[in-house]
């Protein structure tokens, strides 16, 4: 990490908070705030892969829709490539565009039912002029085969594709434009586990390929597991610990983060782990637990807990976490 | 709930002052001097100019609209040209029976509808189903004035069960509450088969199946509340098309509702209670309008989740 | 295990769709048995027909445009498509009870969560509504809902995700069900609380001594909580094992790669063996073994005709391999963690 660390971030996010109106009383003015993320600070190098983890509500998707500038967030600074997005105004943000793409969940909503898969794969290069114009109908068939798909399914319509597959296409779309980060918001969530080992291998072989950096967004730690550098746990709008993904995986610090991941039944009979079963819901980030977020459901807590918020710091193998009792 | 219903009749000032405003500018745009028409043709050019000063048509408009918003407030609606009588008082004494008639109107509409929709929606593509839509088709494209009229021939001539016309005993409301319902029935009917077959396909109706629940139960008790939700929007807006529908049927049947007196006051250009009246019937939409919100927010309370 | 044990027996279990005029073999031919008390988990990808076969056993397919076309569904010892449609509905939620995905959707919006667990209740043991009222809320503390009073009074919108599933829980319970079918119960939920969950069901399963079918698309979930397994692929059973046999020495090519498939949060993977391919549309199954296309192993007779499911090393399995047919030696090893086997 230390050599990383010399290096400039492609993306530096400071301080990032996003907060949703809740409209109400008789006049139907603002009367409170969903605190969906609220001061979240990372960085993310060239090259590398981030993974933001965490339960629904958790704030994960909202950072990268803030980041991508899908929201406006409410406050902090999102520098990418050295810019400052979050003042950015629409036309500005078009040429950041180029080199910041995203891969949904539901491949089969981001694709035009009416456009053919060629029609779709061209399209990002013609607008934004990332290849000439003679060259895109080769260009495209170049990364059909990347993706794995045979070159004569140009002329084909997205329904004509299983959801596998219609992810491929999707992938060959974001390639197209050439893109520096793309943030993957569930992009294999909702794939067969056998086709979902398929598109994780893609990603992995495209990243190195074209020096590519991701910022994937997963409920699933398998998952992360497997394609992550980095991986970012964030619980009610807060990160409770970063780390590289040895140290997160076999010494996690945070007890979020060691429930987090005794709770995921593994699919074998080997070691049977004593799993820590954390009680109760998630509170709503609506009016969030005072202190620490995590003490209402934290088997550490103490009285301090509720009191003081924990800030992020530095341990033994480099990760951070934000506990003051562990 | 409280205060979703405080605020929702709040939202009803700016509405009613709105249409107001629309009655107001109406009346204005019609042709002719309502000074001329009220003092008559023998008038002379000087009781037309004192006229005009007595009932403040010299005002600049917007000075007219705010006297005739303060009127409307204190109930004052103006005086009708044709009889002389206060133009409030000539409403009120039609209204009740207008807003009988529509209140049998919409029963017809519901009932019938709910019933036609929930068959029909039960027994998807049986041969119920297709007749009872085709019915609901013509239902919606017969004009109610000719509906009226085959009833009066067949029911009221031909069969001499009913009452040809008039007003006054349960008899004479049958015909035109369903002449007037009928349109309604047919709309409610289309939308609680479609309200219905999207229900039955969700997941609590499996639910309620795997514990056993009788179809009978699975359809009366835990698909039709959810199926309401939407069809009472449409009754909702039926009963806006039913007020404007009494005008033809009161006509029709000769029943000396509001309906009636608008048509008459059309005829004899009697402004006022032209006007009177469609500020009246507008109301009485808004209000309608507001008990199908609260009724729908009753029905839904997920709604009133954040 | 003798005859008697056994709660639930599926014989060549049919289900098929009719959609334009095709036959959509969802579920074609699934055989199956779970025993009093066991935990019988039924795993495969979408389309393989694991949760239409759930829906056949409670007989809830939708029909039109579903159909159970042939087989047998016996129930302690009764063939459940031999019952009117009257003597069905004494036996769901009362002697089997269904638990589904969604805990969003699978309740009703507009009557109470006590209301709809003293329902069943109701049907069932014929008692009052205060006193099948009472009983609600005893099972609403017993899936373990804080307050449960003011819980039963309370509309499902007023719950989250995870109380809903308990909920649901507390209504299949309710009658104490010989047969527990829980259809992806923790799919929908968030892990900690997919924990919870699946702890409760563990403890109930204890203390009412039901027979659970499990359907589920996660291994690891069967690992946790099934005695026995059923692996569906295109609406075949392809393997039906024990739990320590499918992960120690998983069988069918299918099983195998499923389990390789899985990225893990044990191990570092450089590369995860994915099965190549996709899984093929019930309109449009490959002849033969409809694995076959996308099996490291197939040989000639793999895509012409497809095996039978037979007894392998005590458990069962529907592959060539284990047949005289087979060419050459078996190219799976037997023993050993799956995930060495891969290259």
């Amino acid at each position: 990490m230390s050599v990383a660390e010399l290096e400039q971030p492609l993306l530096d996010v400071r301080n990032l908070r996003q907060y949703f109106d809740i409209k109400g009383g008789v006049l139907g003015r603002t009367v409170n705030h969903v605190k969906a993320v609220d001061g979240v600070d990372f960085q993310i190098y060239e090259g590398e892969t981030v993974s933001i983890v965490g339960e629904s509500g958790c704030g994960k998707s909202t950072t990268g829709r803030a980041i991508l500038r899908l929201d406006d967030p409410t406050s902090g600074e999102i520098h990418f490539n050295g810019r400052d997005l979050a003042g950015l105004s629409k036309r500005q943000m078009r040429d950041v565009r180029k080199d910041l793409q995203v891969i949904f969940q539901d491949p089969f909503a981001s694709l035009n039912p009416r456009q053919t898969v060629g029609r779709i794969i061209e399209e990002g290069m013609s607008i934004l002029n990332s290849v000439p114009k003679e060259k895109r109908k080769e260009r495209t068939i170049e990364l059909l085969e990347q993706v794995g798909l045979n070159a004569d399914v140009v002329d084909r319509y997205p329904h004509e594709f299983s959801g596998g597959q219609r992810q491929r296409i999707g992938i060959a779309r974001t390639l197209a434009i050439n893109p520096k980060l793309i943030v993957c918001d569930e992009a294999v969530s909702a794939l067969d586990v056998s086709v979902q080992a398929q598109v994780l291998n893609l990603l992995k072989r495209l990243q190195r390929e074209y020096n590519l950096t991701y910022l994937f967004i997963s409920h699933d730690l398998g998952v992360v597991r497997h394609i992550s550098d980095r991986i970012i746990v964030m619980y009610l709008g807060k990160i409770v610990e970063v780390a590289d993904k040895k140290t997160l995986f076999e010494n996690p610090k945070h007890p979020y983060t060691k429930a987090l991941l005794s709770a995921i039944p593994e699919p074998t009979r080997k070691k049977q782990k004593e799993r820590i079963v954390l009680q109760g819901d998630v509170p709503s980030p609506i009016s969030p637990p005072s202190g620490c977020r995590f003490h209402t459901r934290c088997p550490l807590a103490q009285e301090s807990c509720k009191v003081k918020e924990p800030e992020l710091r530095r341990g033994e193998d480099g990760q951070l976490y934000a506990c003051d009792v562990v | 709930m409280f205060v979703f219903i405080i605020r929702r009749m709040l939202q009803m000032i700016p509405v009613v002052l709105g249409v107001i405003l629309v009655v107001f500018l109406i009346m204005q745009m019609v042709p002719g001097d309502p000074a001329v028409l009220l003092a008559g043709e023998s008038a002379t050019k000087e009781q037309v100019a004192q006229l005009r000063e007595q009932l403040g048509l010299n005002q600049p408009l917007y000075m007219q609209y705010f006297e005739y918003v303060k009127n409307v407030a204190t109930g004052d609606l103006g005086t009708s040209v044709r009889s002389g009588r206060p133009v409030a008082e000539e409403i009120f004494t039609r209204l009740p029976v207008t807003v009988e008639l529509a209140f049998w109107s919409i029963i017809v509409t519901t009932v019938l509808g709910l019933l036609a929709g929930i068959i029909s929606a039960t027994k998807q593509y049986s041969i119920s189903d297709i007749s009872i839509m085709i019915v609901a088709l013509l239902g919606v494209s017969l004009p109610n004035f000719w509906l009226g009229l085959m009833l009066i021939l067949g029911f009221a001539v031909n069969f001499q069960i009913f009452p040809v016309s008039g007003w006054g005993s349960f008899m004479h409301v049958v015909l035109p509450a369903i002449t007037l319902g009928t349109a309604g029935a047919a709309i409610v009917a289309r939308m609680t088969r479609s309200s219905m077959l999207e229900v039955i396909s969700q997941d609590y109706i499996r639910t309620a199946k795997a514990k056993g629940v009788k179809q009978t139960y699975i359809v009366y008790k835990h698909a039709l509340k959810n199926a309401l939700i939407p069809v009472i929007t449409v009754v909702g807006l039926q009963f806006g098309a039913l007020l404007g529908g009494t005008v033809l049927t009161e006509s029709v049947f000769a029943i000396n509702g509001l309906g009636r007196l608008i048509i008459d006051a059309i005829r004899m250009r009697d402004l006022p209670v032209v006007q009177g009246s469609i500020l009246v019937v507008s109301i009485l939409f808004v209000i309608v309008n507001m008990f199908v919100d609260i009724a729908y927010r009753l029905l839904n309370k997920r709604v009133d989740l954040n | 295990m003798t005859e008697q044990e056994k709660i639930l027996d599926v014989k060549d279990l049919k289900t098929y769709f009719y959609v334009d005029d095709e036959e959509i073999p969802a579920v074609d031919g699934v055989d199956f048995s779970i025993n009093k008390g066991e935990t019988l988990g039924i795993v495969g990808e979408s389309g393989c027909g694991k949760s239409i076969t759930s829906l056949s056993v409670m007989q809830l397919v939708p029909n039109p445009p579903g159909k159970i076309v042939g087989g047998e569904i016996n129930f302690k010892g009764e063939n459940l498509l031999q019952k009117t449609e009257d003597e069905l509905r004494k036996i769901r939620g009362n002697e089997i009870s269904m638990i589904f995905q969604e805990p969003m959707t699978s309740l009703n919006p507009v009557y109470t969560v006590g209301e709809q667990i003293a329902e069943a209740i109701r049907i069932h043991q014929k008692k009052g509504r205060k006193e099948a009222f009472k009983q609600a809320v005893k099972m609403l503390e017993l899936v373990g809902i804080p307050s449960p009073e003011e819980r039963a009074k309370q509309e499902p919108h007023q719950l989250s995700g995870g109380m809903r599933q308990r909920v649901v829980i507390a209504m299949a319970l309710a009658c104490n069900p010989e047969l527990l079918i829980a259809d992806e119960p923790t799919t929908a939920l968030d892990v900690t609380i997919q924990a919870q969950i699946l702890d409760l069901l563990k403890e109930l399963q204890k203390e009412f001594n039901s027979a659970i079918m499990f359907i589920t698309h996660d291994l690891g979930v069967v690992a946790d909580t099934c005695d026995k397994v059923v692996v569906m692929y295109a609406g075949k059973v392809v393997e039906h094992t024990d739990v320590d046999s499918l992960f120690e020495s998983p069988k069918h090519p299918y099983t195998r790669g499923l389990l390789n498939s899985i990225p893990r949060i044990d191990e570092d993977q450089e590369e995860l063996e994915a099965i190549d391919g996709n899984v093929p549309s019930p309109t449009n199954r490959p002849k033969g073994c409809a694995f076959a296309p996308r099996c490291p192993f197939a040989q000639e007779i793999c895509h012409e005709k497809t095996p039978d499911l037979e007894e392998v090393d005590q458990v069962k399995a529907r592959c060539w391999i284990y047949t005289d047919q087979w060419q050459g030696e078996n190219p799976i090893e037997e023993g050993g963690e799956v995930a060495n086997v891969g290259s």
